[in-house]
Parts: C-alpha cells; structure tokens; sequence
C-alpha cells in the first residue's frame, strides 16, 4: 500500500537538520512519498523505519517474469480495482490446454502458433501452451515436451503435473526456459514447493476457496518459494467473480500480502460459447491467466479484442495513425471525408461509411487522439493543419475531383481551408456519424 | 491465517423498476456492486429485452436476417416470435420515423404501438429511431397511445427531454436517459429530468453504448463510475439502474458482418456475430447494466446461462 508524506513525516525524527538536503523534515517526507528522494538521504532514519518504506515501496500484488529465454511475459503488479483509477497493467496471458495423451499434439501447437492476429496495430496471440500430465506418466509427458520444444522452442510453457517426481523431471529438461508449475494441492504442497524453489520456477497453488489456499500460499512461503499464481478452483461465474475480487481486494486496500499473487482461470467448459463467456469474466475480473480448452479463430478474436480493450489506458486516448484509408475500393471519383484520428470517431465514421456502401477516401488527420470538436478547440484540428495535410498526403493525384468533405461540427472552417487549398472546395458534411449514410447516397446522386 | 471477507460500504440502492400491464417485468432493486452477493441483496435478475422494428430493418446483416426476416414485415409477428423464444420483454425500436428512413409520422408509429399493446401481453420498451428531433414529436404521441400500459420509453436526451420527460410522465411510464459518454452528462440529465417533477426512481440511464472494439472500454468504464457514483459515492442522481442498448451497437460491427472468405483469420462467421454480441453484453452486465437490449437469440441464450450461473 502506498505510504503517504504524512505518514512518513511521522517516522522521521523531526530535527530539520537539513542534512538530507530538503529545508525540513516535512519537505523531505513529501520528496520521498513521491519517489524524488530517497529515504537514505536521512542520517537520522532508523532501520525500522527503512524496512517500513521498503515495504509500502513493494507492489501489494506480485509482480514476475515467465516464459521461455526470447518470449518473456509479466504477470502481476495490478494496483487497482477498477480500470478508470489508473489503468490495468500486465495484460492476461491466454493458455491452450494441451493433454499429453493427445494424438495430435503437432496440431495443436500449430493452432498456437499460427493464431496471431492484427487489430489496431498491436499483434494479438495466444500466449502460452498449458501442458497437462493426463498420461501422470513422465516419459509421455517428456516425449511431448520434446515435440513442443522442438517446434516451438519460443512458446511459453504453464506445466500442470500432479506428480512430483514427473515434474522434477520435466523441469531438468526445461533448465533454458522459466515455466510456472501448476498442480500445488493439499496432498503434494511440501514436495511441489521444494521443486518450484530448486528449479525458481513460479508454482500454482489450486484448493478449493480462499481460505484454504491462504494455507497452502503460507506453506509455499515458508519453504521459500517467492513467485506464487492463486486457483481457487471456482465452480461457478458467481464463485470466479467473488473468488478473484475478494483476492484482488484483499490485497490492495487490506494489505494481505499472502494474496497478493496472480490468479489464474481455468475456463474450459464443455460449451465452446459458455467457455468464452466464463473467460471473458476471468479477462474483466482480475485473472492474469486464463486457460482455454479449444482456440478457435472466432474466440481468439473475442477474447484478444476484449483483452486489448480492457487492458488499455484509460487515460490516453486510442489513437489511430495519421494515414488516408480505403473504405470499400474507392476510385479517382470518389468522395474524400477528412476526420481526427480519435479512435473512437475513427470506428464510427469508417463503420457509417461502410454501412452507406458508398465507396471512399477517408483522410485521418493526426490531431493526438482527440475528437472533431475537442481538436478544434484545441486548434489541432485548424484549417491550415487541415489543408497542409492534404496536400502532403498526396491525395490530390489519385483523385478526378477536388471536394474536401469536412465534419458538420467544423463547417465554420470551410471558408478558411477553402483559402488554404487553392482549387479546392469544402462540403460541410454530417455532425453525427449516424448521418453518413444517408448524406454519402445523396451526395454521390447529386454528383451524377 | 483466517481470512475475513473485506467488505465495501455502501450509501445507495438502486430503484427497481417494475414495468408492463398483466405480465410484468422487473429489474434493479440492488444494493451492492454487480453480483456482489457476498455484500448486498439481489432481488431480479438483469433483464434482457429482446428488440424488434417498426418495418423491415434496413440494416441487418445476414446472420440476424436469417433468424427473423420470415417475421419481420410484421411487428406484431415478430414480438409473437420473440415470446416463442422465451422473451420476457420486447424493445420496439421505431426506425421507419427516422427522416433518413421512411420518416414515418409519429400517428402511424402509435397505431402500431396500440395494435402490438393489444394483441402481445408481454411489457413493452419504446424507443424512438435515436434522431433526437423527430423523437421530440414522436415519443409523446407513442407515449400517449399507450397510456396505462406501464412501459418504458426511450430516449431523452439533452435536446429533447423535455417534451419526451413530460409525456412520459402523463402516461405513467418509466423513462431512459441518454447522455454521451460522460459521467457528469448523465448525472446533469436525470438533474434535469427530476427537476420537471419527473420521479427518480423511474429514470433508467444510457450512458451510451458501444460494441466490443468500439470505444467498449469507454462504456465499461463510464459504467463502473457511475455504479460506483451512485452506490458508494452516494450521489442519489446516480443511483438508478443502466441499460445497455447492446445489439444496436455491435450488429453494426464488420465482426458481425464480415464473411469468412474476405478475412479468414476472423474464423466463423455465425460464433464470431454471436458472442460479439454476447460478450459485449456480459461484460456490460459485469459493469453495471440491469437491463440490456439484444437481437440474436443465441447471444440472449448464452447471456442467461451467464445470468443464471451468477445468480447460482
């Protein structure tokens, strides 16, 4: 939890001796709370005291690194309950769960591997493979590893063993990579810690309820093992939903550090939409791993946009690059429309030129991410900016005409970039997106 | 180390909203954040209200005609359809008024408003064809028409509460409020709307929605505010139940229209429409809506197989 000046003021010894550089005590505590000074500049601050900063400085929820030596992934280090109050950090890892008994295993690591997607400029994937020990054999378990390794030697791995000895071995052969184990149960919890701690791989606590995981996180930790993921084995939406909000809770306003761990989610339901439901809580709800059963591209697309979206900053606006797109396959005669590049007025106006069936050119303009009326006012979104970019975007070629379509809400702009854009002339278009399409089919008519 | 379920204080509980003639339908009433049952009273579930048209939507891609162009020339018709679904409530969206649409006069929407009235017993949500304008002359006359039948009315807005808010209130009807986006908006609005007498606690807010991959994560976010506005905040004019007007919104999508062979890796086309409908609307549910508007049967089925297993 994060100490505030005042508390820290309250540890120190309040002598204004100036030697930590700050004219009093009070200066210095507030420098400190917000990480512009540091709590050694005292000579007078006890170690206690230290200790105590320390710790308010240590994230509340865990915060490591998996994967394999070139496909690092972060898990943790959330710090708060809602997205609108800072913003979620370490996006949720999706894992295919993949049986070692499985005749198909190249089939399924093809699935991972070829899932990538493109959406709004990032690369979206399934992250990682879960490995179950169905077989509780290790040479099965370890043949399929090696089919993994060789294949896919870049994929991340979750390993989900229930039996010690098949782990250790398994964990021999993965000495290159960080794979977290998963299968700390009541019954193996001794053992499975020692093996996580020798090999510093990140362990899986599963019991049924918080309370007794809670046990199981305080076992793990007393053996050593530092880097910890929670499964409380929910049955239901309602338990998935209690289960991770009272965890999240319980560590960032309560300070409980035995939960202060990443959750994972085991969604695999028989239902392939039920499935994608219950992941889809888990990605809203706090879980940093989710585990699907089958990954079909539909879902991937779900789950990966709604992952996108959530774990997006509140705080900056979505943006899309400055550029002229295509909507449908515009021609030398078709219409141009010139808009800010506001994510959001980006997918209204694109989708309400899409919904006219009337092909065309639409201009975005780089106005940082704000919307038509706000970039105005701003005077990002000015005529000579206007008219500067169209004549850099080379437009002008491509096309038979020259009629600039503006926003409704900027029609007092028309006489100012017609006067920058010499031959050009403005058509002052809808102020709402939902307009397009009548406006787009009754100007091409006009046009002809 | 015994844990104790750390528990949020709360100052408000939402209204519940109770709608329709002889069969009635409810939802509100809580008194926690969404599905905290560990630290509130749920009385109903969420409710969703399957939407229909006025005339033949002009709009519907494929994966929607399929299931409703053989009842879609009649209203009537196809809210009879929607209850052999399982509907517990019909939204009848009235598009044909639009001016861009076949600019409808507000009489005509009334005639088809008292004829679904008569012949469907189910409760009844209208809403007008989103232009605010043209919903200013033909909310009240709808309004009116269907006096005594306890439905919801929808939108208000900015520009046109007034006249909607006033026949609303003639008629004994429950009201949505629309405002863009914006938490301080919505709260300005229902201000508004009280101040012309209009009772709190038959305002439902739409703070607007938007489809997965489009400005979702604005919605869900403005929607978890206000919850939290409302419920811990005490802000009383907050403090009323939301809807999400989902399948407006994501049926207008290129994911729930594109073909599989123009972007194959966007996989089926049928699943892919489907749960981006469903999954937008789960996740409004999870930021606070009580009552969500939607079209395709399956995203409904999955959507209450959620609804069930939360309320488990």
């Amino acid at each position: 939890m994060a100490i505030t000046g005042i508390e820290i003021f309250k540890l120190l010894p309040k002598t204004n001796c100036k030697k930590c550089g700050f004219p009093t005590c009070l200066a210095f505590a507030m420098k400190v709370a917000q990480g512009q000074a540091d709590i050694e500049q005292c000579p007078e601050a006890s170690e206690e005291v230290k200790a105590k900063l320390k710790e308010a400085a240590t994230p509340p929820i865990r915060g490591f690194v998996f994967g394999s030596k070139n496909t690092k992934i972060k898990i943790g280090e959330e710090t708060v309950l809602f997205r609108h109050e800072k913003k979620f950090f370490n996006p949720t890892v999706l894992a295919l769960e993949i049986k070692d008994t499985e005749s198909n295993i190249d089939g399924f690591i093809n699935e991972v591997l070829e899932s990538s997607i493109e959406r709004v400029g990032q690369i979206l994937k399934v992250d990682a493979i879960f490995l179950k020990n169905e077989s509780e054999n290790s040479e099965i378990f370890n043949q399929v590893l090696d089919k993994i390794i060789n294949k896919a030697f870049d994929l991340p791995l979750i390993l989900g063993i229930s039996k010690p000895e098949v782990a250790a071995k398994a964990l021999e052969k993965l000495k290159e990579s960080r794979p977290i184990l998963s299968g700390a149960t009541p019954e193996n919890i001794n053992e499975m810690s020692e093996i996580a701690k020798k090999y510093n791989v990140p362990l899986i606590i599963s019991d049924k309820g918080i309370e007794k995981v809670l046990k199981l996180v305080e076992i793990a930790h007393s053996v050593g093992v530092q880097d910890l993921v929670i499964d409380t084995q929910p049955n239901s939406a309602k338990e998935l939903l209690m289960d991770n909000t009272l965890i999240r809770r319980a560590s960032l306003k309560k300070g409980i550090r035995l939960l202060g761990y990443p959750i994972i989610t085991f969604a695999n339901r028989d239902d392939n939409f039920y499935e994608t439901v219950i992941a889809s809580l888990a990605i809203l709800k706090y879980s940093s791993i989710v585990v699907l059963s089958s990954i079909p591209k539909w879902k991937n697309l779900v789950l990966f946009t709604l992952k996108q979206n959530i774990y997006s900053d509140p705080q900056v606006p979505m943006q899309v690059k400055q550029d002229i797109y295509k909507v449908g396959e515009p021609d030398e005669n078709s219409p141009i429309i010139v808009t800010t590049n506001f994510a959001l007025t980006y997918f209204l106006v694109k989708g309400e030129i899409e919904n006219s069936k009337v092909p065309a050119w639409l201009a975005i303009m780089d106005c940082d991410g704000l919307s038509v009326l706000t970039a105005w006012a701003a005077g990002k979104f000015s005529a000579s900016k206007i008219a500067q970019f169209i004549k850099e975007s080379g437009i002008e070629e491509k096309l038979n005409h020259k009629e600039l379509i503006i926003p409704g809400y900027v029609a007092m702009l028309k006489g100012a970039v017609e006067d920058k854009l010499p031959g050009w002339k403005v058509i002052v278009g809808t102020k709402e997106a939902s307009g397009i399409p009548a406006f787009l089919r009754n100007y091409v008519r006009s046009k002809k | 180390m015994k844990f104790s379920i750390p528990k949020e204080t709360y100052t408000g509980k939402i209204p519940e909203i109770v709608f329709g003639k002889e069969k009635k339908a409810y939802f509100g009433g809580e008194s926690a954040l969404p599905f905290h049952f560990f630290e509130g009273e749920f009385p109903h579930k969420p409710l969703i209200a399957f939407e229909i048209q006025d005339d033949i939507p002009e709009d519907y891609p494929e994966e929607l005609a399929k299931v409703y162009s053989s009842v879609w020339d009649s209203p009537v018709k196809w809210a009879k359809f929607c209850e052999t679904l399982g509907a517990e409530a019909i939204a009848l969206r009235l598009m044909s008024t639009h001016p861009d649409s076949k600019d409808s006069k507000p009489e005509e929407a009334a005639d088809k408003v008292k004829k679904i009235l008569s012949e469907i017993d189910l409760p009844l949500i209208i809403l007008g064809s989103n232009h605010s304008e043209k919903d200013a002359e033909v909310l009240p006359v709808v309004s009116d028409a269907s006096r005594g039948y306890n439905c919801i009315i929808g939108k208000a807005q900015e520009g046109n509460y007034k006249t909607i808010t006033a026949s609303a209130m003639a008629g004994g009807h429950s009201l949505i409020a629309m405002s863009e986006l914006d938490v301080n908006l919505a709260k300005q609005l229902n201000i508004l709307i009280t101040q012309m007498d209009f009772p709190r606690e038959k305002i439902i807010i739409d703070p607007m929605c938007s489809a997965l991959g489009y400005g979702f994560e604005y919605t869900y976010s403005v929607m978890e505010r206000i919850r939290i506005a409302g419920q811990i905040q005490g802000d009383n004019m907050l403090c009323v139940p939301m809807v999400a007007d989902v399948g407006f919104y994501v049926w207008k999508t290129k994911e729930s229209q594109a073909s599989e062979s123009d972007i194959p890796e966007w996989g089926s086309l049928h699943e892919r429409a489907v749960m981006w409908e469903a999954v937008t609307a789960c996740s409004f549910l999870l930021s606070g809506a009580e009552l969500l508007i939607m079209r395709h049967p399956e995203a409904i089925n999955t959507v209450k197989r959620f609804i069930g297993d939360l309320f488990s």
